[in-house]
């Protein structure tokens, strides 16, 4: 081997950590999250060390899928600033090499969860896998500004996979955890948009802020938050909600409704001149409401398991 | 005379062998750990016992006898 090839500037040798990257470690930690919740939401009790591996072949599959997408947009993410440091454009990885890591991890993590937990969760899982790799970064992403909507239900999955580990079946509280992330994804993801100033176009991405404007991506906001309260609140009525999830929903759906308003009523000369406060505000909030809407939802199983929780009268 | 020369090639493919390795080590334990629990949860696995090709006195259900 001659030294040229040992300093090849197309593909370095990569670390560790640049296969780490691959697989979207701060996705993994929202999955990881959400599927705990619906996991532990569920009312039936699951042995702990089946619930770390079921967990954990959730969390590694979104990290396939995650590689799986680096490998298939590594031309877009090359011509991004946010993304041109990731392990492919930088080199780092070579696109094959992406390629195996996510179809191998896939592999494992749908056979592993298969045999720990049940054929419906690793179907689920599967499906969870291939919607995000060929659904929404094959086709979706570069054809519709409406990518983030449908996309968003890739993430949307773990929480339901998490319910059928423990349950085997599906129900109206695994499909009414699924809409809440659905729903919620649009605005999460415009209000980032609106303050990025991000190169999508020249990528040739069609983002709702450059193909509709930025006005109608305000009004999409304010629409996808008014469709996301009564579906937040109506789990608060299911048999996994309570006063405690009830309360803490009415309040992060007010809070929330009152700042997509707020970015609803702005225009650009008011968001450029305050620096988009008003708009990093939404967004930042609206990670909160995910992470407290989930987190109360553990909260009231845990209270049922202690015999604390509170019957609601319907 | 052995020629040793350490480039840093060599240190980046050290530690993605050893992490490899922590990995594939990690999906044993993870492995071994789910055969244990799925056992376990079987509960008393004496009523899975059968002949097993060899003819067990064992495994004859005793008689109660008639009164």
């Amino acid at each position: 081997m001659s030294d040229t090839s040992l300093e090849s500037p197309l593909v370095q040798d990569a670390e560790l950590g640049d296969y780490f990257a691959l697989l979207k470690p701060r996705v993994m930690s929202l999955v990881v999250f959400t599927a705990l919740a619906g996991l532990v939401a569920a009312p039936v009790q699951v042995h702990p060390y089946i619930a770390f591996v079921a967990i954990l072949c959730i969390a590694v599959g979104a990290g396939a899928s995650g590689a799986l997408n680096m490998w298939w947009d590594a031309d877009i993410d090359a011509r991004m600033r946010r993304t041109a440091k990731r392990p492919i454009p930088a080199g780092k990885v070579a696109p094959s090499e992406a390629l195996g890591l996510g179809l191998t991890l896939s592999g494992f993590s749908i056979v592993l969860l298969w045999l720990a937990t049940n054929a419906m969760a690793a179907i689920l899982l599967a499906f969870t896998i291939f919607f995000y790799a060929v659904i929404y970064s094959m086709w979706l992403k570069r054809a519709t500004p409406q990518n983030i909507v449908i996309g968003g239900a890739a993430g949307a999955f773990p929480p339901v996979i998490g319910w059928v580990v423990a349950t085997g079946s599906l129900s109206i509280e695994a499909a009414l955890m699924f809409a809440l992330i659905f729903m919620w994804t649009p605005p999460h993801f415009w209000a980032l948009a609106l303050f990025v100033r991000s190169d999508y176009g020249d990528a040739g991405v069609p983002m709702l802020t450059e193909t509709h404007g930025r006005q109608a991506t305000r009004r999409h906001i304010l629409i996808y938050s008014l469709a996301l309260a009564p579906v937040a609140v109506g789990i608060g009525f299911t048999s996994i909600g309570g006063p405690v999830y009830l309360a803490a929903s009415l309040i992060l759906n007010a809070r929330f409704l009152w700042w997509a308003l707020a970015v609803w009523r702005r225009d650009e000369a008011q968001a450029e001149a305050d620096g988009y406060a008003t708009e990093k505000r939404l967004f930042r909030i609206s990670l909160s409401y995910l992470f407290f809407h989930f987190g109360a939802l553990m909260v009231e199983s845990l209270m049922r398991a202690r015999d604390l929780g509170v019957a609601l009268p319907w | 005379m052995v020629i040793r020369v350490e480039h840093p090639l060599h240190e980046r493919r050290r530690g993605r062998n050893r992490g490899l390795g922590l990995i594939l080590v990690g999906f044993v334990a993870i492995v071994f750990g789910l055969t244990v629990v799925k056992v376990l949860q079987l509960g008393d696995v004496s009523h899975l016992q059968a002949f097993d090709h060899s003819f067990r006195p064992g495994l004859i259900p005793i008689e109660e006898p008639l009164e």
